[in-house]
């Protein structure tokens, strides 16, 4: 657990691609630029003194109020943020990435894109699957972003804050 | 040549079909409603794919809408073999983010409870996988000693399978007198019966020979597909939370003595007498991967006898859980503990509000379950069940 010390590195490999971090945080984070993610997890994963072999969880986080008075008095502007835990077997240590999108991309309906780091950790795979199923993000370059628990025509991603509930699916009443 | 010993071996003027078979989702050797559709061609499978989510609730947004101790139930249901694990993995992750943890003497109870948890869960897990290969009775014996632990259970906090036990703060309420007693009795009763389990199934010759060589995961693609628990140390993967994980955890097994069960140069741990590895075993195959679970159960007796020592010896209260709806502080933590069945994640976002504005759950089955493709490649229908068994996956966990 020692993330600022991570940050320096990864500035001075990548300068403009780290976007940002938080470092006050319990568990530290650094912003990666979503074009730059699969470069700077390459990285990680292959720098002997980082060595992050071990994905533990890819996710993401819906900022969205849905009521008007919060949204107005709100620090934040509506987008979405994809976070990576990452440890490394070898040190014993871990760190967490995001990226920071926008909740549509242009329109509403297009899913943000993001690239897909199952290349990197196989781990990756099926956590973005999840991801894209209940939040809705594209993983561009994902070798098979199909749905995995909800079922393949199910309409809508059930973790985003502005998701209604289906009145019925198949004959089945929704609510 | 096709000869009797080695099916894989096609000869070369029969030619067969590919065919898809559906394996589940109601099949028993599927461990509740998982669907695998298999391609075979003739006894080889090609290719298998898992198809899961019919137990999906979609536990995380009903996270969204709850205080975190109104979720603790449904942390039950998700790996509902081993809840108090689960209940113990959401407690410390609320609790990181709250900066506070239970006193002396609610530590060790929750190395009892969580330990015994453990035992239950491997039982099951072994019996289970005994079924699995075609085998009743070791299931019989394990369910005969998982029915003590949970009527211990039933004695400490009134439920059976979904305990809300161990809460935010400590427990929900104290262990009840002369419960001690009847646990050690217990534990004095399990220790002798596990040489029953491995004259049953590990050296048994059937079950070595359906499981040693089977299913073989090399360490860098266990690490790969990110699995844990005793999928990942069958690889030989010296990795155990209890020991490696993050302060908030480990300090709940400062100054117990234990070692990680793992093969090392060529050996596990001898702090008890275990029967040899048979030399058809290949490190990181279906057998190690029973073994390890089978050790494991061992050494959480032993763990449980510490805890109960210090338990009696500590002085005060068992901790004060948190107020139903005290306010959490902004931020947020992501905080993984050893459950049986591996490294059991919760992340939690707050932005100052009693219930938090995001919650997640990062399941160890999920993991393992992903690399069943990877190892069912080109391997024998027979051998699928026992494969995806050795795995111990639990589709409420892995559905959330």
């Amino acid at each position: 657990m020692s993330g600022p010390s991570f940050v320096d590195q990864l500035k001075q490999k990548f300068g403009g691609l780290i976007t940002g971090a938080n470092l006050e945080n319990i568990d530290p984070w650094i912003e990666v630029a979503p074009e730059g993610i699969v470069e700077v997890c390459t990285y990680l994963r292959d720098e002997p003194s980082l060595a992050f072999d071990y994905c533990n969880s890819v996710t993401a986080v819906d900022y969205l109020h849905i009521d008007e008075k919060k949204a107005a008095k709100s620090e934040w502007q509506p987008h979405l943020e994809v976070v990576y835990h990452l440890f490394s077997m070898q040190h014993k240590h871990s760190l967490v990435l995001k990226v920071i999108v926008p909740r549509w991309s242009g329109e509403p309906g297009v899913l943000p894109e993001v690239p897909s780091v199952a290349g990197v950790w196989s781990t990756a795979d099926w956590h973005e699957r999840e991801c894209f199923d209940l939040i809705g993000v594209h993983f561009t370059g994902h070798p098979n972003l199909r749905r995995i628990l909800c079922p393949e025509d199910w309409v809508g991603h059930p973790l985003r804050k502005d998701y209604e509930m289906p009145l019925e699916y198949h004959g089945i009443r929704g609510r | 040549m096709a000869t009797v010993d080695d099916p894989r071996t096609i000869e070369f003027d029969v030619r067969t079909d590919e065919m898809l078979v559906n394996m589940g989702p109601q099949h028993p050797s599927t461990h509740g409603v998982l669907r695998l559709v298999l391609r075979t061609d003739g006894e080889v499978v090609s290719e298998i794919t898992p198809h899961i989510g019919y137990l999906h609730r979609c536990a995380e947004k009903i996270g969204e809408n709850l205080t975190p101790r109104q979720w603790i139930p449904y942390t039950d249901r998700m790996d509902y073999l081993a809840a108090m694990n689960m209940n113990l993995g959401w407690a410390l992750t609320v609790e990181k983010l709250l900066k506070y943890g239970p006193p002396e003497k609610g530590r060790h109870l929750r190395v009892i409870i969580s330990e015994l948890g453990r035992i239950a869960s491997h039982l099951v897990g072994m019996g289970a996988y005994g079924l699995d290969l075609g085998t009743f009775s070791p299931f019989l014996y394990a369910f005969r000693e998982r029915e003590k632990i949970l009527d211990l259970f039933e004695e400490a906090c009134g439920a059976r399978l979904t305990y809300s036990y161990l809460t935010v703060g400590g427990a929900t309420a104290d262990l009840p007198p002369g419960w001690l007693q009847k646990c050690e009795a217990f534990l004095d009763e399990l220790e002798p019966i596990v040489d029953e389990y491995h004259a049953l199934l590990t050296t048994n010759a059937i079950f070595i020979k359906r499981t040693a060589g089977i299913g073989v995961m090399p360490q860098e693609m266990a690490i790969d597909f990110g699995t844990s628990g005793p999928v990942l140390r069958g690889s030989g993967v010296d990795h155990d939370l209890r020991r490696d994980g993050e302060e908030t955890y480990t300090a709940m097994y400062d100054g117990y003595a234990f070692e990680v069960i793992v093969q090392k140069n060529g050996h596990y741990p001898k702090d008890h007498d275990y029967p040899a590895v048979p030399t058809e075993a290949v490190l990181g195959d279906c057998w190690h991967r029973f073994y390890v679970r089978m050790l494991e159960l061992v050494q959480s007796i032993d763990l449980v006898r510490q805890a109960i020592d210090r338990y009696s010896r500590s002085e005060g209260s068992y901790g004060e859980p948190m107020k139903l709806n005290q306010k959490l502080p902004k931020g947020e933590v992501y905080l993984e503990t050893e459950a049986p069945r591996g490294q059991m994640g919760f992340y939690i976002v707050s932005n100052g509000e009693a219930i938090p504005w995001r919650v997640r759950a990062r399941s160890s089955s999920f993991c393992n379950l992903s690399v069943a493709p990877e190892l069912c490649r080109s391997c024998l229908i027979a051998d699928v069940p026992a494969i995806v068994g050795s795995l111990d996956i639990v589709m409420g966990e892995i559905d959330r």
